[in-house]
């Protein structure tokens, strides 16, 4: 590069590298050269967060792992030998309790983005699907996680959430045992599930999010406005609104992260149970299949479907209500996949979208926390009867979508981003 | 209307939250007890007494005597000499090695089990499962129960398995039906104190056709008070409370040892990722100069 000069030591070593590794060539590609669009906001920090928390999750869960005993009879001492007898054991266990929760809430708060500026239409849509691949794959190793510290709820919790397996008509038994590999959960579910946690699932999320950069660095980032900035570029090809990901965007995701540590370091040092929502109470004793706790919930980032699931209390076509209701949940959680072909606007952003949208959007996120906080609870009637209301209203988000958006009055979206 | 939708369905989760809290109340109520780690003296006041009445037979199994001591400023050497104790988890004999120990009840299981139908449980977590205002209020709510095997019950914990053993600090506790004052004209009044189907002690309404006319001084229905036979008990009914404070109060450290060490590290580390943000926001705002 430096013409004029001798290259120094380092130069050649770049050029070095480079003719057997293009490494300058993919940090242009990928940092100095990739343009994000330049009017992007608070909501686009999600995804450097979610990369930051899996980051973290990866480093704690690897330490943890080499002072975890994954048995019925040593699970649960383990995890009391990590918080007391492991140097700093305590900080790495809670960073990694205080992190499932802090995962599912930034890759919540990623999908609203998404959802609020249409991030998943043209040409985005997978990048959408493999986003919710993550987004399934993360549900599955945090309830795989979930069982490992052998308290009595994550027992109990397993207990419920597997025998839904059990619904499946026919099968429905014998998938169960296949599952849990006993009649209960017991040792044998203890160990798979700890294989499957620390081994398959981070590869498969690792593997995941690998390819859900690749989609979004060929595609580009979408932006509050929700129009493509590749529309408009100088004569070097550069977007007129784009600007380099690094140093710009780096140096705003970095001071996001540091915010997102402060808010982190304050929960996990002074309130890692978060008042029983992000650890629950009847965990701190270790699992009895004879002691059922009074109520059976799972964490706060799967009782809106686990609500639903609840609420699904009627028999049809002579199946277990059960069953409905794991096909309700399991609805709940792959509608968001369907996105991409249900939204009909004209636009992409909820900037330009007409009132129906907004309102349907503001109905999604209400009955989210909603269920959310339903499924916390112990049922009564009452409970019952809100949860299938708002079901319904989850639901309506997405079926209705094709003609609300289609129906509704949209404004026009301007050229350039503003 | 949207706006009135939006208020409605707030309402409404407002009104769920109102329902749970109602619904979720228990038919005993716990005396609050706020812990303090920091008062050292009441924390080791607390290991003492945990090892003098409760460790014959309740483990603190994940819990070591050596991170124990040292948490509490306790030095090895009189923590050895006065607080662990020979036993199956230490032969006498074996000397100093064994401040590194778990804190194991000598009691043998198995015995146990015959004992009290089954073993004493460990308490290392009681505190985190149950709630400190839990276990003080269960310490203070010990009473006398000649239908218990043990001759005593407990208020907090229904049919408690498991004697007083702290009766010869409070003395004998027994239920009394609360009452206005003056109190003498209810002897022997422990007897008429009644367990109505849904567990609350009231006291019995025919006890009260018993008393003189125009006197009526029982409270019907109310929840029964406890009253320590005078001169039975080494402590006063304040030193007792306090007793009953340092014993809750250590096994809420018990609980979760790296309580304090967090809280000291935690307020240094947002020290310096506050001190980082304003260096992080201040890089930021250097380079969005560039964009304009």
């Amino acid at each position: 590069m430096a013409a004029s000069s001798p290259a120094g030591p380092l130069t050649r070593l770049m050029a070095w590298v480079d003719e057997r590794f293009p490494l300058t060539r993919a940090m242009e590609d990928h940092a100095t050269k990739y343009y994000a669009p330049k009017n992007v906001n608070f909501w686009y920090l999600f995804g450097a967060l979610s990369l930051v928390v899996l980051v973290m999750q990866l480093l704690t869960g690897l330490w943890l792992t080499m002072s975890y005993v994954p048995s019925g009879d040593g699970a649960f001492a383990s995890v009391e030998y990590i918080m007391r007898d492991v140097e700093y054991g305590d900080l790495i266990r809670l960073a990694h309790s205080t992190g499932a929760s802090a995962f599912f809430a930034v890759v919540y708060l990623h999908m609203f983005r998404a959802l609020a500026y249409g991030s998943y239409r043209k040409p985005r849509e997978l990048l959408w699907l493999i986003g919710m691949a993550i987004y399934l794959v993360l549900m599955a190793e945090g309830f795989f996680g979930y069982l490992l510290p052998w308290g009595n709820m994550s027992y109990w919790a397993g207990q419920v959430i597997v025998s839904l397996v059990g619904a499946i008509p026919f099968f429905g038994a014998d998938l169960m045992e296949w599952v849990r590999g006993d009649y209960g959960i017991s040792d044998i579910t203890l160990n798979r599930f700890f294989a499957l946690h620390v081994v398959a699932l981070p590869i498969a999320l690792i593997g995941l999010v690998f390819i859900h950069i690749v989609a979004l660095h060929h595609v580009g980032s979408n932006n509050p406005d929700g129009i493509e900035i590749k529309d408009h570029k100088d004569d070097k090809g550069v977007p007129l609104d784009g600007i380099p990901f690094h140093p710009y965007c780096t140096v705003h995701d970095f001071q996001a992260t540091v915010a997102f540590l402060f808010i982190f370091c304050a929960i996990m040092f002074f309130a890692p149970e978060m008042f029983g929502y992000f650890l629950e109470k009847p965990n701190f004793e270790q699992a009895d299949p004879l002691k059922t706790p009074d109520v059976i919930a799972p964490v706060w980032y799967y009782t809106p479907f686990y609500s639903m699931l609840r609420a699904t209390t009627f028999p049809m076509f002579g199946l277990a209500a059960k069953f409905w209701g794991l096909v309700v949940m399991g609805a709940a959680i792959l509608m968001p996949a369907m996105l991409p072909w249900l939204d009909r606007s004209p636009v992409k952003s909820m900037r330009y979208k007409g009132l129906a949208s907004k309102v349907m959007l503001a109905l999604l996120v209400v009955s989210f926390f909603v269920l959310g906080y339903l499924g916390t609870i112990h049922t009564t009637p009452l409970t019952t009867a809100i949860a299938q209301v708002f079901t319904l209203i989850y639901f309506a988000y997405f079926v209705l979508m094709p003609w609300y958006t289609r129906v509704e009055k949209t404004k026009a979206p301007p050229e350039r981003v503003t | 209307m949207t706006k009135s939708a939006v208020m409605g369905m707030v309402g409404m989760v407002g009104l769920v939250a109102t329902l749970t809290v109602h619904g979720a109340g228990s038919d005993v109520e716990l005396e609050p007890m706020k812990p303090d780690l920091r008062d050292l003296p009441s924390l080791q006041r607390g290991m003492t007494l945990y090892v003098n009445y409760c460790l014959g037979c309740h483990s603190l199994k994940f819990q070591r005597y050596e991170r124990t001591a040292d948490d509490l400023g306790i030095p090895h050497d009189i923590a050895l000499r006065n607080l662990v104790f020979p036993g199956r988890a230490r032969p006498a004999g074996m000397d100093g090695t064994a401040i590194g120990n778990l804190m194991q009840t000598s009691m043998p299981q198995e015995r146990a089990k015959g004992w009290f139908g089954k073993p004493p449980p460990d308490l290392t977590m009681v505190d985190r499962v149950r709630g400190t205002a839990w276990v003080y209020s269960m310490l203070k709510g010990f009473y006398v129960d000649p239908e218990r095997p043990f001759g005593f019950n407990n208020r907090v914990y229904e049919n408690i398995g498991m004697p007083h053993v702290l009766a010869g600090l409070q003395g004998v506790p027994r239920l009394v039906p609360k009452r206005p004052k003056p109190v003498d004209i209810l002897d022997g009044v422990d007897a008429i104190v009644n367990k109505r189907p849904d567990g609350e002690y009231v006291t019995d309404v025919t006890a009260a056709d018993e008393l003189p006319d125009g006197e009526d001084p029982v409270i019907r229905g109310e929840l029964a008070d406890l009253e320590v036979d005078p001169g039975t008990g080494s402590m006063t009914a304040e030193e007792f409370d306090q007793a009953a404070y340092d014993l809750a109060n250590f096994l809420h450290y018990v609980g979760d040892p790296g309580r304090q060490q967090r809280h000291r590290i935690g307020v240094w580390v947002l020290v310096f990722l506050a001190g980082l943000f304003v260096l992080a926001t201040l890089l930021n705002r250097e380079y969005r100069k560039d964009l304009h």
